[in-house]
């Protein structure tokens, strides 16, 4: 009985993964995005677009995601031009709201983590690329951001963990993806423990999916350091 | 912002529940920054220092709380312990809905979540202590206790401190879910604040605004704190 309840359970919170894997690559890559585009303007050396950029970066890092989401979700509703406006058809969707404020909450760290990423490649490596007569596209897409991607993606895979997990939060917008189905199995079985458990395991599985293959990108993108030491405890 | 005077501490005001909310909020972060510290200090003992039965519990604990989401956590404890409390009641005769408080499971929850935070913090920043160090007090005759107490706490929270600084700024963030179980705390009061003067955008970019705040002041706190503690000891 207890058994057939979980496997049951089980079955249908499957049905929730589809929703949460797809607000977290939304996220994930919306959060990519912007990302760049902030961290450079961070990098640009212009105090007219390093200012805001800093600015922006502070404030999305300080706000709670669930503020965020309810900002975007209720909050807007507040104004009528808004209703009015061809953009009601997409705010007045939970799915985009949670989407929206995923991918701002994200942006703000990824900022962060690109910037890192791009002021770790030296100095030396982008005069050499210039001396060999490699400029503009070819010397970002050639030189930096191999080296940025590479030194990046330790910590941005936390980030993108993060999110993972962060995509709970849409449920409390009323979207049923696992913690939503899960929360509304739980109150009407009366059984939360064995509910929420499973639920876990579901979301610890796709991290550590996610791990896995970030794991497998970085062994990629690390070829020189194959032999030194093993990228299973380069973490 | 329509009218100012809703946010103020007139009788119409709603700045006296707000504040209430954020006190709740941060007393919610406080206690769960205490556990998560504890349990940290544990679990970090237990990875370092324990046996190995010690130390896959400890691996097991940390591996499965960075994987799982806060919120889902925090239902776990919230209406786990309810069902758990109810048949216990159950079983001594007392019928109907037992459960601890919301605040109690909500501090439990978080706790738990960061203390897995925590753990990693504290065994790095243990790693980071120079073995030559411990070994100047061992020959100084400091027993465990003290050497504890004088050289590696103190050191340890040295290295630990900026690292600290993000698991509050997190827990602090995290209180915002105690919500999701009615926890009267910032989110919460600002979610009745909006719902009965249908001034939603007003009410949580105020509650935005006031996380921020509290963001920027703990900010500036750490940066004191981190100032104190590396006194004699340049930074890279």
């Amino acid at each position: 009985m207890e058994i057939q309840f979980i496997f049951e359970t089980f079955l249908s919170l499957l049905g929730g993964v589809p929703l949460t894997v797809q607000l977290a690559a939304l996220a994930i890559l919306g959060g990519l995005l912007i990302g760049l585009l902030v961290a450079g303007m961070r990098l640009s050396g212009h105090r007219v677009l390093i200012w805001p950029a800093w600015l922006y970066v502070q404030i999305v890092r300080s706000i709670p995601l669930l503020v965020l989401m309810f900002l975007i979700y209720y909050g807007l509703t507040q104004f009528s031009s808004i209703r009015a406006s061809f953009l009601w058809p997409i705010l007045r969707e939970p799915y985009w709201c949670a989407v929206i404020a995923l991918v701002i909450n994200s942006s703000g760290y990824a900022a962060e983590v690109i910037r890192g990423g791009l002021q770790s490649v030296g100095r030396n490596e982008i005069e050499a690329a210039r001396a060999c007569g490699m400029s503009g596209f070819l010397l970002l897409r050639r030189i930096v951001l191999p080296l940025a991607i590479r030194q990046a993606l330790p910590a941005y895979s936390n980030e993108m963990i993060a999110m993972v997990k962060a995509t709970s939060l849409a449920s409390l917008v009323t979207l049923m993806d696992v913690t939503g189905i899960a929360a509304s199995i739980a109150s009407s079985s009366y059984r939360p423990i064995g509910v929420f458990v499973a639920a876990g395991a579901i979301y610890l599985a796709l991290t550590a999916a996610l791990t896995q293959s970030v794991r497998l990108m970085e062994y990629r993108l690390t070829p020189h350091l194959r032999r030194a030491a093993l990228p299973a405890d380069a973490q | 912002m329509s009218n100012l005077g809703l946010f103020g501490f007139g009788p119409d005001g709603w700045g006296a529940v707000l504040l209430a909310g954020a006190a709740v909020s941060i007393g919610a972060a406080v206690c769960g920054l205490i556990l998560a510290s504890l349990i940290g200090a544990a679990a970090a003992r237990a990875k370092l220092l324990g046996g190995p039965i010690a130390r896959t519990i400890a691996q097991t604990y940390t591996t499965v709380l960075r994987g799982v989401p806060d919120l889902l956590v925090i239902f776990l404890l919230y209406f786990g312990s309810s069902s758990v409390l109810s048949s216990v009641a159950g079983f001594f005769g007392y019928h109907g809905f037992f459960a601890l408080p919301g605040f109690i499971a909500g501090v439990l929850a978080i706790g738990i979540v960061a203390g897995a935070l925590m753990t990693e913090v504290f065994r790095g920043a243990f790693l980071a202590v120079k073995p030559g160090e411990i070994e100047a007090a061992k020959a100084c005759g400091m027993s465990t206790f003290l050497r504890f107490r004088r050289i590696i706490a103190p050191l340890t929270l040295r290295h630990a401190l900026p690292s600290i600084g993000n698991v509050w700024l997190g827990l602090l963030k995290g209180s915002s879910l105690l919500s999701a179980t009615g926890v009267a705390e910032l989110m919460r009061q600002t979610q009745i604040a909006a719902g009965s003067t249908r001034l939603p955008f007003d009410f949580y970019l105020a509650a935005a605004l006031i996380y921020i705040a509290l963001a920027v002041s703990s900010g500036l706190l750490i940066q004191a704190a981190e100032r104190r503690y590396s006194r004699g000891f340049v930074r890279r």
